[in-house]
């Protein structure tokens, strides 16, 4: 099992770097829309206004970034998957190397949004700390929605109809924690905050793994 | 007879509905401060979210069983019993409304309760424009079974979460369920309550059966224009 999921990450990584799509492609709309933010609010921005649109720019690039991960395996690849590997092998990569990628683009994101909107993070340990556990919250609940959503018409609209409701919970906690981050909380006032998210992924990755198999099958 | 024999409990469905109306309306209730003679609606909007929660719960049994045995039938209750509870939420909110219309001068606050509400709205809304979205038959019964159970588990932990997690709200029953915080209510109006929510469950499957009905005749409808 952990030597499958190895190799399929492994193969996630290799195709990532032979196409470049997910990263290049998430990365411009990340500072894309950084930079439509930074005109419409004509540089100044209070850090409520700076936390939330942090988060919708950070969620609505996870949810580009892993909707592609189901979509683009083809019919045949999925077949070929289905002969080689168990599903729990598969969706776990998944989530592993979502959750990588994620945290990798949200780190970017951070620094794109610190150049564009100005560095208001008091305690970076906490904020950092809220937003990788958020990224990998995000990359549970999304590869399960995006498996989901990639076997149906209209995926876009009907991935992000899918996945808000459900990433709602995880968001508002983190939004809660980064805001407070952002005042300068210490970790120990918001640890109940953190488990809660941790809660809320392992309570999603259970699910994933108990779920994909049914959709998996054609 | 024979109708009685099989229908006993929706006339007790209804006997109960009545004296609920009727005893609601009229029976004495404590005088609080603001809330008033408001207080009726609490076996009103209350047995609302009951009847869904109950309702949803049988969706979540149902498409479980369909995982389970992958029998069409299955599939089609699961969806009828989803189109009750948006009904009977939909429902719950606009009693809810009035309600804070009445005591908080607003319909709709920023609280995590209602906005917990209006999640568990969207959630199931979305259930059906997945079905929408799948032309065939057993891919969609997969699909939206799967993601019934997904989205049911995490509406629970995000509605037992969430309400901890404010620091303040104005919706009563601070932690968790309110309606399941039944010790404080009025013994007088406890005649009443269980009653409501006894006719309100009954009255929930009276109409997923009428609903999952509907759907079998809508499919024989499109079998036969088929052929």
């Amino acid at each position: 099992m952990v030597s499958e999921i190895k190799a399929l990450i492994y193969k996630e990584i290799f195709l990532e770097w032979q196409q470049k799509f997910a990263f290049n492609g998430v990365l411009l709309y990340i500072i894309s829309t950084v930079f439509v933010g930074y005109l419409a609010f004509e540089g100044t921005i209070g850090t409520r206004a700076w936390n939330a649109l942090f988060w919708i720019i950070l969620l609505f690039a996870s949810i580009n970034a892993i909707l592609k991960s189901f979509l683009m395996e083809g019919e045949g690849r999925m077949l070929y998957y289905y002969t080689l590997s168990s599903p729990h092998g598969v969706i776990n990569a998944k989530i592993i190397y979502n959750a990588v990628l994620m945290a990798v683009l949200s780190l970017v994101g951070f620094f794109v949004f610190a150049v564009f909107m100005g560095d208001v993070v008091q305690n970076k340990a906490l904020f950092f700390l809220n937003m990788i556990l958020g990224v990998i919250g995000f990359s549970a609940v999304l590869s399960m929605v995006s498996a989901i959503a990639s076997k149906a018409m209209n995926n876009f609209t009907l991935m992000a109809v899918l996945s808000f409701p459900l990433v709602l919970p995880l968001l508002l906690v983190l939004i809660r924690v980064s805001g407070a981050a952002m005042q300068g909380a210490v970790i120990s006032e918001h640890f109940s905050d953190l488990l809660i998210i941790l809660l809320l992924t392992g309570i999603t990755l259970v699910l994933s793994n108990l779920l994909f198999p049914y959709i998996w099958k054609e | 007879m024979q109708f009685l024999k099989h229908n006993w409990w929706k006339l007790l469905g209804i006997l109960l509905l009545i004296y609920v109306i009727f005893g609601g309306l009229l029976f004495e209730v404590p005088a609080l401060p603001v809330v008033q003679q408001t207080i009726r609606n609490i076996y009103f909007h209350v047995g609302m979210w009951f009847a869904m929660m109950f309702i949803l719960f049988v969706a979540l049994v149902y498409s479980i069983r369909y995982l389970r045995r992958f029998r069409p039938i299955d599939d089609q209750k699961a969806l009828a019993a989803v189109k009750t509870g948006l009904v009977f939420g939909v429902f719950g909110l606009v009693t809810g409304m009035i309600w804070a219309k009445a005591t908080w001068g607003v319909f709709w606050v920023n609280d995590p309760k209602l906005n917990g509400a209006a999640v568990g709205m969207l959630t199931y809304l979305a259930y059906l424009l997945l079905r929408g979205s799948v032309e065939d038959q057993d891919k969609r019964a997969r699909l939206a079974a799967v993601y019934n159970v997904f989205a049911f588990v995490l509406f629970f932990v995000f509605i037992m979460i969430l309400p901890r997690m404010a620091t303040a709200s104005i919706h009563p029953g601070l932690d968790g369920n309110p309606a399941l915080a039944t010790g404080d209510l009025d013994p007088r109006m406890r005649m009443v309550f269980f009653p409501a929510m006894a006719g309100w469950f009954i009255f929930a499957w009276w109409v997923f059966s009428v609903y999952f009905r509907i759907g079998q005749v809508e499919e024989k409808i499109k079998e036969l224009s088929e052929n």
